[in-house]
């Protein structure tokens, strides 16, 4: 009996120690990249505290630059979340950013062809036809991922290009509003994503919505299923080996489509908020590339879907501080870019991390020695 | 200890949940062959890693001609004059012999290398120790024995004194393994030392001058060749009492289980090669397909596993038609696989043991039920089978890849003949496990059989295929060319179909006669 709870213990202490050694590296890399942003500063003739200092202050220095962080995050939420789901099952879905344009021209469709019914079934219902409209852009990369091979990181790609342009076309000729810019009309009161302090009932925190809730859901949701359900089973068995799945029984081909198309519905799912709770209408440049930046995040991120939580707040909060450190400290905000950019090549290059750790820790062995 | 070359005094190294090394000695003199012999997993490699600098011990000192050392690096260990040959070669493989082998310390004229005085250098070294290599051949171009050679010159290059091998003769042909026999004996007539790794037997017998034996990461006794035998050395390495032959009591044949009419299949580069193929397994008999690699095995399992679709033919089990049935089907019809490529089909090495287990049952109770899986049924499940088939880890949590190679086999025959199959499918049940694990295969093998299960067994080792088999089905190109009963061939009568003596069957229709015959 004390040796099953020793072992029990154990298995716990282990378990820890496993996450701890897997959220350490993108930690790491987050304050090498950080500190290398500063000497860049330094270098490029600025002073890097004050920056950091006002970056700060924009991001999290008051509830409206915490409101603003959480609505930046929102859509990377959905899209990192998405692109996790796809690396699951050793997909890359570079294609977010098309499945987040037809996410966006679904809701701002519906959210004014529906107008006049109640915002409980109005914002589902667009919820749910966004994700749809997401899966079925994903279908047919997935399709032909399954048949015939076709490179998913070519197709969905390309599909975006498609989505792109088709939105193009469609806020600059059919569902042009009156007006001077190239933009559809404005969506129902009902198809409104609520504002966040409203719905938690807390003093103002700006344009932060519901959107930041739903993603925060789903990305427990995600880590849920992965966890507990036959469906995420099989998504992990065919990333880490398809040919040991096939044989345990899983078909590769039916788990990888349901696996785009999943992302693809995730990915959806940050245009349809994007519309519904920030723009409330549809125009060209409505994504500021968030299904790429959706990429990186869920590289920070691991692919673990309750990583994808602080890796999309933090992505948020650098280019929610941007503004301010450029009003303030006089930094230009294209520094954020390169701190951004950093990350990703640190987390990517994590064996170059590694190596600097453990060069320093042989050091210190050394030293202590 | 006189003529002490290298001296490892305490080894101590720990992996997350596995004792590698629990406190090692290991004394290596000058021009001896030492074998560290041991099962997967015992913690030779290990040891021999940290005396090439590659791991760092938690414990433990090096002492090098009697002074103590810190061998930190691959670098350091070459410096001192430690050579390692790794089972996997780190040959670059466009480039020449001679270029690889002074890779890293070119010989050169103001800083332009000079490939004639590296030829000649590399020559010079061949002869010297009879390791005919062509100087100028590219490694790509060589068989893998020729490229070990070039990997036991590289290390000479570098002055080598003590040559460690690891697991030289795995990769390599009877024919290849006494030729590096004979090199071997020839480093150490020129007072090399060489230390190899290995869990074969009778080449301890062949060539060792001294034995080590590891088990569980510590050494368990020394031995001389000539003062045991291989039962003994067997005994040290395993722990108990190996039985060399099997023991099994006459089959008791039951109803057919698997009937396969004139199957026909193409593979993947759109050959046929299974053709016309007619056989049945009876419930409580083990039937062995023999025969040499590529003749047709690969596809004839795959295409009753549901892996592969038939091109014609049809396959029954227990009556009911699967000729069509999918992986998934399969499985719940009751077919059973271990897999020969274990590592890529049979275990999804990223998956810790429990979800191992339970892959291929994953959708149905008690793991699942509505596609909702219960984490907590499908540990009590897995612990109880890593108990029942002597997987040993530390916990269920451990990753497949943790594993040792018996242990992962081990793994694999604890899901797939856990869920109580109809059918037995072992293809390669054995290759590359040691004498303890091998026995450990064979016997849950029986066991099935004697459960009143079919087997079907499919083996390049004829004794395997010997000692196991209640029928022995010979197939060379894609058919079966010879049935026999067990005990009914000599290994020379199986060897002389298996590689065409019998002629080929070009109809269909003879295949089926002779089997039926």
């Amino acid at each position: 009996m004390a040796e099953r709870q020793l072992a029990d213990t154990m298995g716990k202490i282990s378990a820890w120690r496993g996450i701890l050694e897997r959220i350490a590296m993108p930690i790491i890399s987050v304050v090498l990249a950080i500190f290398l942003g500063a000497l860049i500063m330094l270098v490029a003739g600025f002073e890097p505290l004050p920056a950091f200092l006002a970056l700060l202050k924009g991001s999290f220095g008051s509830p409206r630059a915490i409101g603003e962080t959480m609505l930046r995050a929102t859509p990377l939420l959905f899209t990192g979340l998405a692109v996790a789901y796809g690396f699951k099952a050793g997909l890359f879905n570079i294609g977010a950013e098309g499945q987040l344009f037809m996410g966006g021209l679904v809701a701002a469709y519906l959210g004014v062809v529906m107008g006049g019914v109640s915002l409980w079934i109005n914002i589902p219902v667009i919820l749910l036809a966004g994700m749809a409209a997401g899966a079925a852009w994903a279908f047919i990369p997935a399709l032909l991922k399954a048949r015939v091979g076709a490179h998913e990181v070519i197709t969905t790609m390309m599909f975006t290009f498609i989505a792109r342009y088709f939105v193009s076309y469609l806020v600059s000729g059919p569902l042009r509003a009156e007006g001077a810019v190239a933009q559809t009309v404005r969506i129902a009161e009902s198809a409104v994503l609520p504002k966040l302090h409203d719905l938690l009932g807390t003093a103002p925190i700006g344009r932060a919505h519901a959107g930041f809730i739903v993603g925060l859901v789903l990305a427990v949701v995600m880590w849920l299923v992965l966890r507990y359900t036959t469906l995420g089973y099989e998504n992990r068995a065919v990333g880490f080996n398809p040919v040991a799945a096939e044989t345990g029984g899983i078909s590769v081909s039916a788990t990888m489509i349901k696996a785009l198309c999943i992302s693809g519905a995730l990915a959806a799912l940050a245009g349809v908020t994007e519309v519904l709770g920030l723009h409330y209408r549809l125009f060209d440049q409505f994504s500021a590339g968030f299904g790429f930046t959706g990429i990186a995040v869920a590289l920070l991120a691991k692919n673990h879907p309750i990583g994808v939580i602080p890796a999309a707040i933090l992505f948020g909060a650098l280019s929610a501080g941007a503004g301010t450190m450029q009003l303030e400290a006089e930094v230009p905000q294209k520094v954020i870019f390169i701190i951004q950019a950093l990350i990703i090549f640190f987390v990517a290059a994590e064996a170059i991390a590694r190596w600097i750790v453990r060069f320093t820790r042989k050091e210190a062995i050394e030293d202590a020695g | 200890m006189d003529g002490a070359l290298l001296e490892l005094r305490g080894i101590t190294k720990r992996f997350p949940g596995v004792l590698a090394n629990d406190d090692v000695d290991l004394t290596l003199h000058e021009g001896e062959i030492v074998a560290l012999l041991g099962e997967n997993g015992a913690g030779k490699t290990t040891l021999m890693n940290v005396a090439y600098g590659l791991l760092t011990p938690e414990a433990g000192t090096i002492l090098f001609e009697g002074k103590p050392v810190q061998i930190k690096s691959p670098r350091q260990a070459i410096s001192l004059g430690i050579g390692m040959v790794h089972q996997h070669f780190m040959l670059v493989e466009p480039l020449t012999v001679a270029e690889n082998i002074v890779l890293g310390q070119e010989p050169s004229r103001a800083s332009i290398i000079d490939f004639d005085a590296a030829r000649t250098f590399v020559k010079d070294l061949s002869d010297k120790y009879g390791l005919r290599v062509d100087p100028d051949a590219r490694i790509l171009d060589l068989p893998v024995g020729m490229q070990q050679r070039v990997e036991i010159l590289k290390a000479l290059y570098r002055g080598a004194r003590i040559l460690i091998l690891d697991e030289p003769t795995a990769v390599l042909t009877p024919q290849e393994v006494r030729e590096l026999f004979a090199v071997i004996r020839s480093l150490v007539e020129e007072g090399l030392t060489v230390a190899f790794i290995t869990h074969k037997l009778e080449e301890v017998m062949n060539i060792a001058d001294r034995v080590v034996v590891m088990r569980d990461g510590a050494v368990v006794g020394e031995v001389r060749p000539a003062d045991t035998d291989q039962a003994g050395l067997a005994r040290m390495m395993v722990g108990r009492e190996v039985v060399f032959s099997v023991v099994k009591e006459p089959a008791t044949r039951g109803d057919t289980v698997l009937s396969v009419q004139d199957l026909s299949v193409t593979d993947a580069r759109g050959i046929e090669s299974v053709r016309g193929v007619s056989f049945e397994v009876r419930g409580g008999e083990i039937v062995a397909v023999a025969g040499v690699s590529g003749n047709g095995q690969t596809e004839l399992v795959e295409s009753i596993t549901g892996l592969r679709m038939p091109s014609g033919g049809r396959i029954e089990l227990k009556g009911r038609d699967i000729t069509r049935a999918s992986a998934r089907e399969s499985i719940e019809a009751g077919v059973s696989h271990v897999p020969e490529d274990r590592l890529r089909r049979g275990l999804v090495l990223e998956f810790d043991l429990t979800e191992n287990i339970v892959l291929g049952d994953h959708r149905k109770p008690p793991f699942a039920t509505r596609g909702i899986m219960h984490p907590a049924e499908m540990t009590r499940v897995a612990a109880e089978r890593v108990e029942a088939y002597d997987v040993r880890a530390p916990s269920t949590r451990v990753l497949a890849s943790a594993l040792s190679g018996g242990n992962q086999q081990k793994l694999i025959l604890a899901r797939e003949l856990g869920r109580n199959p109809e059918l037995l499918i072992a293809a390669q049940p054995t290759r590359g496990l040691d004498v303890g694990a091998i026995e450990f295969v064979h016997k849950e093998i029986i066991k099935e059989r004697d459960a009143g299960k079919a087997v079907l067994l499919v083996s390049l080792e004829l004794e395997e295929v010997q000692s196991l088999a209640d029928r022995i089905l010979v197939m060379f190109e894609g058919q079966i060319v010879k049935e026999f009963a067990a005990g009914e061939a000599s290994d020379e009568d199986l060897g002389f179909y298996m590689t065409g003596g019998g002629g080929r069957k070009l109809a269909a229709g003879t295949a089926q006669e002779a089997s039926h015959g």
